[in-house]
């Protein structure tokens, strides 16, 4: 398998995408245009996912697509745009790392997962080394967008587009058995839950989400 | 015959270049008035206005050197020679050997650079303030342009503009996640080079944000037409580099014949004014950013073009 061929081409394409929307949440700074952006990489991990599945002709598939479009492009935005209002959050995303080192870490981060997909998957077709490359990429990035973070949106945003980036991996390799992916699915799910649960409850004890509140009750003593 | 049909392949166009700038600058303006509901001028004010500033005396401040004088002229040589390489509707034109990515932004380096001088040359707070800007935005846009020339250089052997369209035009490369990146930090640096909207707003004299504008305020009379043909001018080079690297189709082959041209020439008068409606509608939709964030912007740009250079790099070093 080469380059030159359209289903792969478009497969890698939408990989690349996923990958350049992880980049776009390191760099926007309102919190709402970090929600809108998590929201369109649900939707183009969804079409990712349904483009596999035609290309490979698995319904299980579609399933995968429809539950990503649904909970990650529309339901968890949704959530996390009303508890923004909710706890009047309009104001910056705050990083702990500034919005230039982070977007470097980030293109190091991009750089290693190539370094070390590459020669682990020797052997293997070209594109599909490049798109778990591109997968192992949208993960870092998400850990590194809950690092570099301090509000709790934006860390409960940087785990799901992490999550997105172990379903990009996953839908690019025939034969995941449908099970995983609706197991992960409802990780996730649960996930939104927790977050959104336990966002509650800071906002109330703390009248914000900024876990520097949280430092002095860990119970370290000063 | 071949050298013959190319020098006609490149006067043509040539003419049609220098013709179509200003026609696409008021095309640019005149759409985005209408987005706004305004009426706005007609498309030709541009023109319009160019040939009625030639007409008119530059008054130069006292203070000015000779830099404020032969500035625009020089600008004008370089941006026409950088637009003169890069193909518009038929590739083969006699200066293609030379149009090579890295002397296209030499050229355009070197048109900026003539600017920055004339703005600083006079004293005035303005001038300085615009160049000043306008030297710190292009020690980023230029690294990643040149960046967004060596991706084209891994993936096509060659920095050579010609060469590449035509390679890509063949479509063998097929998708590439690399060019993804390219194009889009393609875009980023062009949006800057023009001074358009999320960078620097092309429709004000008024702005302490202003760069572009900054920069020429000084100017007037036949002065000002030369930088204002010059600023549509590469408007349309950028546009037309766009349209050649990313959407290389109808281009008429190398000592093709007349129809080709003609089928060229339809389908690239097509494309820029896709591209220039999409910028119109770009340009309404979202609003300028603050001056300190606009190297946060062009770097995010480099950094793309870097992602796609290390990818490439990457993916061929090692399978």
């Amino acid at each position: 398998m080469t380059f030159g061929q359209l289903p792969y081409d478009l497969a890698h394409l939408l990989g690349g995408a996923v990958l350049l929307l992880s980049f776009v949440l390191l760099y926007q700074r309102r919190i709402s245009a970090v929600i809108n952006a998590f929201a369109t990489q649900g939707a183009l991990l969804a079409l990712a996912a349904a483009w596999q599945g035609y290309v490979q002709g698995v319904t299980g598939l579609y399933v995968t697509a429809a539950i990503a479009f649904g909970a990650k492009a529309v339901l968890i935005p949704y959530a996390l745009h009303r508890l923004v209002r909710r706890f009047n959050l309009q104001r910056g995303v705050d990083p702990a790392l500034g919005i230039g080192a982070s977007l470097i870490a980030g293109v190091a981060l991009a750089g290693f997962a190539m370094m070390v997909v590459l020669p682990a998957t020797a052997g293997q077709r070209a594109l599909a080394r490049e798109d778990l490359a591109l997968a192992l990429s949208v993960v870092l990035l998400g850990g590194l967008m809950m690092i570099t973070r301090r509000n709790l949106i934006s860390q409960v945003i940087g785990l799901l587009s992490l999550e997105n980036g172990l379903i990009l991996a996953a839908v690019g390799v025939a034969g995941m058995p449908l099970v995983m992916e609706l197991s992960t699915a409802a990780l996730v799910l649960m996930l939104a839950v927790i977050a959104g649960v336990f966002a509650l409850q800071m906002g109330e004890s703390f009248q914000s989400l900024d876990t520097e509140s949280l430092q002095s009750h860990r119970g370290e003593g000063e | 015959m071949s050298i013959l049909t190319g020098l006609l392949t490149q006067l043509l166009h040539l003419a049609l270049i220098l013709a179509l700038a200003p026609v696409l600058t008021g095309c640019v303006r005149w759409l985005k008035a209408r987005l706004m509901g305004r009426r706005g001028p007609h498309p030709l004010q541009a023109w319009r206005d160019v040939l009625k500033l030639l007409k008119k005396r530059p008054v130069l401040a006292e203070n000015a050197s000779a830099i404020s004088r032969a500035a625009p002229y020089m600008a004008l040589a370089a941006a026409v020679l950088a637009a003169a390489l890069v193909p518009s509707f038929a590739r083969g034109m006699v200066l293609a050997p030379f149009a090579d990515l890295l002397l296209i932004a030499g050229l355009l380096a070197l048109s900026r650079f003539a600017m920055a001088l004339a703005g600083m040359d006079v004293g005035t707070a303005f001038g300085g303030l615009g160049a000043t800007r306008e030297m710190a935005f292009a020690a980023l846009a230029e690294p990643a342009l040149v960046l967004v020339a060596l991706i084209f250089a891994i993936l096509a052997g060659t920095t050579n503009l010609d060469v590449i369209t035509g390679i890509f035009q063949e479509g063998a490369l097929g998708l590439r996640v690399s060019l993804g990146f390219a194009a889009v930090a393609l875009l980023a640096v062009a949006v800057a080079e023009n001074a358009r909207i999320p960078v620097d707003n092309p429709a004000t004299h008024l702005e302490l944000t202003m760069v572009h504008e900054a920069m020429i305020l000084e100017a007037s009379g036949r002065h000002l037409a030369l930088w204002d043909f010059q600023a549509s001018l590469r408007l349309t080079l950028w546009l037309a580099l766009l349209a050649a690297a990313f959407l290389p189709f109808g281009m008429a082959a190398p000592g093709a014949g007349p129809i080709a041209w003609v089928i060229g020439l339809l389908v690239f008068m097509v494309k820029m004014a896709a591209l220039g409606f999409a910028l119109a509608v770009f340009e309404s939709a979202i609003a300028k950013m603050r001056v300190f964030r606009v190297p946060e912007f062009l770097g995010a740009a480099l950094l793309l073009g870097l992602l796609g250079a290390v990818f490439l790099f990457v993916s061929t070093g090692l399978s």
